[in-house]
């Protein structure tokens, strides 16, 4: 894998299969239906439970907001992601190009996967530093290859847009 | 943001009206929250009742912390930046938090009005950031 600064957009070449479809799975992994854990974290209360006016007016008036702002950004990812679904043969490199415009709403996306997929296998702090861990082995060992790879993809652009900036 | 006026934001709005309908000093009403049903009855006949209870609710708006707390998936990194984005801190002043917040678990990183800190919590949020209200001690 390739990772290459252009004018406008950040271009992802040499995408193996695999790392191509880790990322196409970002949107769906954002998702924290039928996981309590996954669902308190995105939406955590604003105070402690025992401000429960406040609490009541967050989950009333501000959640729907946060609502559409994740779901904003997971829909700008998934439409970036479509690139990969291209008419190249099956197991053959793959590239991506994310727009600077975009890079927010990565951030954003990637980091919900992670809190999510974080949430519901309640990886441990030691397993998240663990990043010579083998993607191969169980699903939650593939899941955690999956965190740390997003949280890289993250590193990479949150460098990008400092260096833009400056 | 959705359109929809915010109660808070209401309560302001109103506190406002209150303020021109009734004449009472700017001194009184600062930092005052009062419900829906005291505004109504301060366009009809009960004035004096409202200052009674804009007495009574004088120390609700003691100034309210936002807190930010730690968690293991958010990168050093990315929290600098959130800092840096929602309140316009220096690289150095947000790495400071950002480190408070990794080492002791928990950074204050502003203190005020409720309606204000509210909106800040509003935004780490959006960043998906680990952050609470609390009540200054």
């Amino acid at each position: 894998m390739e990772i290459h600064r252009q004018s406008d957009a950040l271009e992802i070449s040499e995408l193996d299969p695999f790392l191509a479809e880790l990322l196409r799975q970002i949107p769906e992994s954002t998702k924290p239906e039928g996981a309590v854990a996954a669902e308190n974290r995105l939406f955590s209360l604003p105070a402690n439970e025992a401000e429960t006016e406040l609490c009541a007016e967050w989950k009333l008036y501000v959640e729907p907001d946060l609502r559409r702002l994740f779901r904003s950004a997971t829909e700008t990812v998934a439409a970036d992601l479509t690139a990969l679904n291209g008419k190249s043969k099956p197991f053959a490199n793959c590239t991506l190009r994310i727009p600077t415009r975009n890079a927010e709403a990565w951030l954003n996306a990637l980091n919900q996967a992670r809190l999510v997929i974080a949430s519901k296998y309640g990886f441990t702090d030691g397993e998240l530093c663990d990043h010579y861990r083998s993607p191969i082995g169980s699903r939650r060992d593939l899941s955690l290859f999956q965190v740390n790879f997003y949280g890289f993809l993250q590193e990479y652009i949150l460098r990008e847009l400092e260096m833009g900036s400056s | 943001m959705s359109s929809q006026p915010r109660r808070g934001v209401m309560k302001v709005a109103l506190i406002e009206q209150q303020r021109s309908t009734l004449e009472i000093s700017p001194s009184a009403v600062e930092g005052v929250r009062c419900s829906t049903v005291d505004v109504f009855r301060a366009s009809t006949t009960e004035a004096p009742v409202i200052e009674q209870e804009i007495r009574e609710k004088e120390a609700v708006d003691l100034p309210w912390q936002v807190v930010v707390h730690n968690d293991p998936i958010n990168l050093m990194t990315y929290v600098t930046m959130v800092f840096q984005k929602v309140f316009g801190f220096n690289r150095e002043k947000a790495e400071k938090h950002m480190l408070e917040v990794h080492q002791l678990g928990r950074s204050i990183v502003w203190s005020g009005l409720r309606e204000r800190a509210e909106l800040y919590v509003q935004q780490l949020h959006g960043y998906l950031l680990l952050a609470t209200l609390e009540r200054a001690h």
